[in-house]
């Protein structure tokens, strides 16, 4: 009897153990999948007359960068490098999913691997940590951080405009922040509260008592169910997803026509989002890390420009990419995104001195429920750098791409019910 | 047998249905935008997009997940939640052999016992989402894939009930058999072996039924807050379009009802294996 207890107890263990490690061979595989597609995407996009661009564009920028003469005339093997994202595969990061897809990225003799976020990752802690090469952050979220110690700097500002709004039924009647007295305020926390606090502010109001802050989802229906007033939204998302949702009074979407919206970026107290942060003291000692980033830089303003051009074909890229929001949704995030980075005055990726002192300022000037401010002293010289985008211009410079996009014209959008 | 198998069946599916029924009940009768007893708001709305029909629910399984793909929701829901299971699988197997050797040595050695007890106590008081982040933070540092982090997070909460469960089980067996093994010289390995362990089997299992949907939870959460694509990244990536179509939502969340059910149903199956040749009375 004991015997065969145990053998049948052994047996038990043994097919455990066979599971686990039968599961743990099969997450192997499918987890290098998606670098895989994405290689050979890359591989089969880059077809010969993109090719003799890559090459003119290299003896370009022989006479400017010696160092740069072996990587950019003969690339032996891809260097590796990777990009942490804010969140999931969307349209808002199509730009660097067209990079790879079109081989921009391997032209400039780099393997991106391209990592999604989710609700805990923060990029710019994973770039600080060293878990990535590369992070996207807003601006005052990763100052933040860098005042807490993260050695980070920006060297692209590719969002030149904020697109944050806040949303609220015509009937509410609110148009300014002034309006925000006495009514509940929906935001959003995780650092992305700091607008609404500035338009608080802004407006002479106290956010501890003068307006009631709610915490949000990230989603509309508190909206729309009345338990707010108004909802924070980006432009480019939230904003969207109630324009897909059906008025129960009328039977149809909503229009944009039944809601007020007050645009941050409008009303003065914007603060620059999606930028490109690398590692501060790889950037001083890593001359192989500097170099990268320029290429890195510059691979990723054509995936843009692309992107400005091609808005449907970026769609469809993102889709490829893994993400499962709607194809109508899809498409108006990406023409969203555009507009928030195109035109770029200065050129793309330019961190704008007076855009960047703003955001600065009103991180050094907005208290919020507790009285704190986002950051306490001004940052340092190093957080931020034009060097890079610069540089990366003069690698693209024989391509003639028009990197201010100043003739750029939004498409126009129809949001199909729920996104499709 | 086959005939209580079917009958269960048939008690799961009458149980989903009065489910369903007690559902479209709330939402015929419910108020439309909630409602208050005694002042406080407990009633839940019933309206279209905080309760969607659960034919809706149903039907959303076979649109496709993208427009334009093939790929059906119940499929995309499948494949999300497979690659789920198999991290809440390792996980619990993780957690199994962990919480059990944990067991055994503490019922081994006292002072072990009574050190590290609180200790196992506390680890289950951190909040999965505070650790989340760091234990990504240190698979990043070590090179380790992704999955493998999330599963020793789904480790982490399986390990607890196995092992406070194998730690009772343990002292279950009875003084006389225990002066028997003594009487014979055996070791304290063999009686656990022979002994110990045969008896505490009866204890093992419920808690490992504890393990395994403690480590369903571990894997999900994991996801939702490091971005791995299983269940919960569905569920959150759904959850995106709550705002316009509720239904989908809930797409996700059978799935990860499927996955629950199904790792529960295989420590069932270990149960009816490891018991099938026990005597009634000594179960």
């Amino acid at each position: 009897m004991n015997k065969k207890r145990r053998s049948a107890f052994t047996a038990g263990v043994v097919a455990l153990a066979l599971i686990a490690a039968s599961c743990g061979s099969d997450d192997d595989s499918s987890s290098s999948t998606e670098g895989a597609t994405e290689d050979t995407a890359a591989t089969e996009d880059s077809t010969a007359t993109e090719d003799s661009t890559a090459t003119e564009d290299s003896t370009a920028s022989t006479d400017e960068m010696a160092e740069d003469e072996m990587a950019e005339t003969e690339c032996e093997s891809p260097e590796p490098v990777s990009l942490q994202l804010q969140w999931f595969t969307q349209a808002q990061f199509a730009g660097y999913f067209a990079a790879v897809d079109q081989g921009f990225y391997e032209e400039h003799c780099l393997d991106v691997t391209i990592v999604e976020g989710g609700v805990e990752i923060v990029p710019q802690t994973q770039l600080a940590n060293g878990d990535v090469d590369f992070a996207l952050a807003w601006v005052p979220k990763a100052l933040a951080s860098r005042e807490a110690g993260a050695n980070i700097t920006n060297i692209a500002q590719i969002f030149q405009r904020s697109g944050t709004l806040q949303v609220s039924f015509v009937d509410a009647g609110i148009t300014s922040p002034e309006d925000f007295a006495g009514k509940t305020i929906g935001n959003w926390g995780f650092g992305n509260e700091y607008e609404v606090f500035a338009g608080i502010g802004q407006a002479g109001l106290d956010p501890a008592t003068d307006v009631s802050l709610v915490g949000q989802q990230f989603d509309m229906v508190a909206l729309l169910e009345g338990d707010i007033d108004a909802a924070e939204a980006m432009t480019y998302n939230e904003y969207a997803q109630v324009l897909e949702a059906e008025n129960p009074d009328t039977g149809e979407l909503y229009q944009p026509s039944d809601f007020n919206v007050v645009n941050y970026e409008e009303i003065g107290v914007g603060m620059l989002q999606d930028g490109i942060w690398a590692s501060t003291d790889r950037l001083n000692d890593d001359p192989e890390y500097r170099d990268q980033s320029v290429r890195f830089v510059a691979a990723s303003m054509e995936g843009w420009v692309y992107c400005r051009e091609n808005v449907e074909s970026c769609r469809d890229i993102v889709v490829a990419a893994g993400s499962t929001l709607g194809a109508s949704h899809q498409l108006w995030q990406m023409n969203e995104v555009n507009k928030l980075i195109w035109p770029s005055e200065n050129g793309i990726g330019f961190i704008d001195q007076a855009a960047w002192d703003r955001t600065v300022e009103v991180s050094l000037n907005t208290p919020n429920l507790d009285g704190d401010t986002v950051l306490s002293v001004e940052p340092d010289a190093e957080a931020f750098t034009n060097d890079i985008v610069e540089e990366a211009w003069d690698l693209l410079a024989s391509m003639d791409f028009d990197l201010s996009g100043s003739s750029y014209t939004p498409i126009e959008v129809t949001l199909e019910p729920g996104g499709e | 047998m086959i005939l209580r198998g079917l009958r269960r069946a048939a008690l799961f599916v009458l149980a989903l249905m009065i489910v369903a029924a007690a559902w479209e009940f709330y939402k015929a009768v419910g108020p439309e935008k909630g409602g208050e007893i005694l002042g406080v708001r407990i009633l839940p709305r019933s309206s279209e997009r905080a309760m969607p029909h659960t034919w809706e629910m149903g039907q959303r399984l076979f649109d496709p997940e993208v427009r334009g793909q093939d790929r059906p929701i119940w499929l995309a829901v499948l494949g999300y939640s497979w690659f789920t299971f198999r991290m809440a699988l390792v996980g619990f197997a993780l957690g199994c052999v962990f919480g059990m050797s944990l067991a055994v040595v503490m019922a081994r050695f006292s002072v072990v016992e009574r050190g590290l007890l609180p200790y196992v106590v506390a680890s289950q008081t951190v909040p999965l989402i505070a650790l989340a982040p760091q234990v990504a933070a240190l698979g990043g540092n070590w090179g380790l894939p992704k999955w493998m982090w999330v599963a020793a997070l789904g480790a982490f909460l399986a390990f607890f009930p196995v092992s406070v469960a194998t730690l009772k089980g343990l002292s279950t067996a009875p003084a006389a058999s225990l002066e028997l093994m003594d009487s014979y010289a055996a070791s304290w390995w063999t009686t656990l072996r022979k002994l110990r362990f045969p008896a505490a089997v009866p204890y093992i299992i419920p808690g490992m039924k504890l393990g395994a949907t403690a480590a369903v939870i571990g894997v999900i959460v994991s996801e939702v807050s490091t971005g791995v694509r299983g269940v919960g990244f569905a569920a959150l990536t759904y959850a995106q379009k709550a705002t316009s179509d509720p239904a989908q939502v809930y797409t996700a969340v059978f799935g990860a009802a499927l996955l629950g059910l199904s790792m529960f149903g295989l420590v069932v199956a270990i149960e009816l294996l490891v018991m099938r040749n026990r005597p009634a009375e000594a179960s």
